[in-house]
């Protein structure tokens, strides 16, 4: 098979190029630990409410842990609980979020906070909010009539604002 | 410069190629065949016509302008356009185009081939209809992914079970006229656009694979009640084995015109038949077991299989960068020949005013930013900023709905009137070409601030909302309106579109029309025939799906959680 010179120099730059993209995805997943939401924890969809962490959704201060702050949130049609999520700026957080009905999404716009909810799974994800303001929470995944009145707020504001009052 | 081609030498050139075409023999679709293929042209331009209305529709709402009337819900106009859109024209158009193709090129169908060919049709037709009246009866507002656990009427997913099916008959039809071709014509290199339409053909079987098994053995018998939970991870999972090779089944008859009917538009040459079936051969292979990269944000699924599919997904890179090369080395090569000097000469010299070549060239220059916009959805990490925004909307309407569609229409332009035996007249091309700019500029408007708008963290799939009066959705609804008049041109253009095929369905003057076919270049090397063995793909093909799929199927089955009941929230 006759392959024209300039078409190998440009497969060549070019599938080279991708390896290297690849390996730099690759080195920073496995090696960095930066992953999407890859949950494996189950739970009883039916259930939320009664089940912890999620019989006391809200943000919650933790000691020991790898992270400053988890942040146990609820969402149904249509809504989340809690409306409201308010965390200094700076700290670590874990999210913890489920579903009570139909698929929803987590996404804190304008970040790379960003989860599918789905039915009798756990979705988390770790992260530092490292941006002072506040943000927007929505639900990404169509999920009914409701699906664009669905919303929270995230407000990342400054640490020592907090202390100090 | 003794060597220096005039103007005059030029379109003397011009006119001997076009008296030489003339004189050889014009092979057309036979009449019967050219019924068959026409038959899908009326339900996708149909498609066309009422789903680019509720596209407007939904722009208009979401201007916040506008409310619609007579209790018709947004995501019920939202479910019409994405079905008739993405799933009707699309299907309709590729299956018409292809026995055309298989037809001219690998010969007329027999009386029991065409015969199945349009019982696939009607099995597609029906089923078209009656999961359309479910939506119409607000059975259905599911959107055309129609995810669990949110459940419609059992007869929309029958519906388009029967589309799948139907395809099936009418792909395996295509099947058997080239097997007949191969056996007639044994140990010769078979014609490129039957074995194009036959490697679409094949994907598109392997890949519905996945999306039948969750219709046959999920929704179906959940939504007819005869078991009352499903696996939501499970049937989402079947569903992207299938939605990735489906984008690609809408692309590939695309690049067939791309690489066997633009070169002989511009009155070129092939550029390799080697290279355009061995880049067929990695899309088929490529197309699979990348589903999960649609998965990555999801619950359930293990972070390895998620980037062992990443990485196969940017594998498409490879034929996808042997396409630009043809392309480019067969315009540049024609415009040398025309006379074109200097690094960039020979472009003046491509047929510009040509509509057969304008319009798709348009949908190839928009692919080259919906190639790299497809490259951040698929990167592991990228993902997490754009995933379920409106920026993916911006993304697939750069890719399905300008590069693929802007070549369908172009194809349209010869192969509806060579399938009428009309003509094409100037005023009609001239029209083509409006409707081309129009959609290029109304496209850049709408699908510019529709990948701003998703940065900005703008959710696709919603209806208008102020999202309590936040600043971030206030700064979004600036971005919906230039959405709402990028789309109003988009529909004028849809108008334009629909006129000129009424015309030539109808209307235009009695005539011949090429269906153009580009041959290969003289002294070209014979193609290696590994690339028609279809044995060697397929075994790799299911390994590379063994490989992607056992392990995480295995593993959603074995941690499943109890399954869902249905929701019918709309």
């Amino acid at each position: 098979m006759h392959v024209h010179k300039y078409e190998k120099w440009w497969l060549t730059f070019g599938t080279a190029t991708l390896i290297s993209f690849l390996i730099i995805i690759g080195v920073t997943a496995f090696h960095a630990g930066a992953h999407p939401n890859n949950s494996k924890w189950t739970i009883d969809y039916e259930k939320v409410d009664q089940i912890a962490p999620f019989d006391n959704p809200g943000v919650h201060k933790v000691e020991n842990k790898d992270w400053d702050y988890e942040v146990v949130l609820v969402a149904s049609a249509f809504s989340y609980n809690p409306m409201e999520i308010e965390l200094p700026v700076g700290s670590k957080v874990r999210f913890i979020a489920t579903t009570k009905d139909v698929i929803h999404g987590f996404e804190v716009a304008g970040t790379n906070i960003n989860m599918m909810l789905e039915p009798g799974y756990v979705s988390e994800l770790v992260t530092t909010v490292d941006k002072i303001g506040e943000f927007t929470i929505v639900c990404n995944e169509y999920c009914g009539m409701g699906h664009a009145m669905m919303y929270s707020t995230l407000k990342v504001v400054d640490a020592d604002d907090n202390s100090s009052h | 410069m003794t060597t220096a081609v005039t103007n005059k030498e030029v379109k003397e050139k011009v006119q001997r190629e076009k008296s030489n075409f003339k004189k050889a023999d014009f092979i057309k679709v036979d009449r019967k065949d050219a019924k068959l293929a026409l038959a899908h042209l009326y339900v996708a331009f149909t498609a066309l016509l009422l789903g680019g209305l509720a596209g407007l529709l939904q722009v208009f709402v979401r201007s916040g302008a506008f409310k619609l009337p007579f209790g018709i819900g947004y995501y019920q106009v939202l479910t019409v356009h994405g079905v008739l859109l993405g799933l009707i024209l699309t299907t309709f158009f590729i299956m018409g185009f292809q026995f055309a193709a298989v037809s001219r090129t690998a010969g007329t169908l027999s009386n029991t081939q065409r015969k199945l060919g349009w019982l696939g049709f009607w099995l597609m037709t029906i089923g078209t209809i009656a999961a359309a009246t479910m939506v119409l009866l607000n059975e259905a507002s599911v959107l055309y992914t129609f995810y669990a656990p949110l459940k419609a009427h059992w007869i929309f997913y029958a519906g388009l079970a029967l589309v799948v099916v139907g395809s099936w008959i009418e792909g395996l039809t295509q099947i058997l006229r080239y097997a007949q071709w191969r056996k007639e014509n044994k140990g010769e290199t078979s014609p490129l656009l039957a074995f194009m339409s036959v490697v679409n053909s094949l994907m598109w079987f392997v890949a519905s694979l996945g999306v039948a098994i969750e219709v046959l053995f999920q929704l179906l018998p959940w939504s007819l009640g005869f078991v009352e939970r499903i696996d939501v991870l499970l049937s989402r999972t079947l569903f992207w084995y299938f939605g990735h090779a489906l984008v690609y089944f809408w692309l590939l008859p695309a690049y067939m015109i791309w690489y066997v009917v633009i070169p002989k538009v511009i009155g070129g040459k092939l550029f390799s038949d080697a290279l355009a079936r061995l880049s067929f051969m990695l899309f088929l292979l490529f197309s699979i077991p990348v589903g999960v990269h649609h998965q990555l944000t999801e619950p359930g699924i293990d972070g390895f299989w998620k980037f062992l599919q990443v990485v196969l997904t940017f594998f498409v890179v490879v034929p996808s960068l042997m396409t630009a090369f043809s392309m480019f080395a067969t315009f540049e090569t024609r415009g040398r020949e025309l006379g074109g000097k200097g690094v960039m000469g020979w472009f003046k010299q491509l047929p510009w005013k040509d509509s057969r070549f304008l319009v798709p060239f348009i949908g190839m220059v928009a692919f080259i930013p919906g190639g790299a916009g497809g490259i951040v959805n698929a990167s592991y990490q990228m993902n997490q900023l754009i995933h379920n925004t409106i920026w993916v909307t911006g993304h697939f309407h750069l890719t399905v709905a300008t590069a693929v569609v802007l070549t369908y229409f172009g194809a349209s332009f010869w192969l509806i009137p060579h399938l009428t035996g009309r003509k094409l007249t100037d005023r009609i091309n001239s029209l083509a070409n409006t409707a081309g700019i129009l959609w290029a500029v109304g496209m850049f408007i709408m699908s510019g601030a529709m990948h701003i708008a998703g940065l900005l963290g703008a959710p696709r799939r919603s209806e208008y909302s102020t999202y309590g009066g936040s600043e971030q959705a206030t700064e979004w609804i600036t971005y919906q309106f230039a959405q709402a008049i990028g789309g109003t041109i988009l529909f004028i253009a849809i108008l334009l579109i629909v006129g000129v095929v009424i015309n030539l369905l109808w209307f235009a003057p009695k005539g011949e029309e090429e269906f153009p076919v580009a041959e290969a270049a003289s002294g070209s090397s014979r193609t290696p025939a590994i690339l028609e063995n279809f044995k060697v793909w397929g075994v790799i093909l299911v390994a590379l799906i063994l490989i992607a799929y056992t392990f995480p199927i295995i593993d959603i089955i074995s941690n499943s959680p109890a399954g869902s009941t249905g929701f019918k929230f709309w």
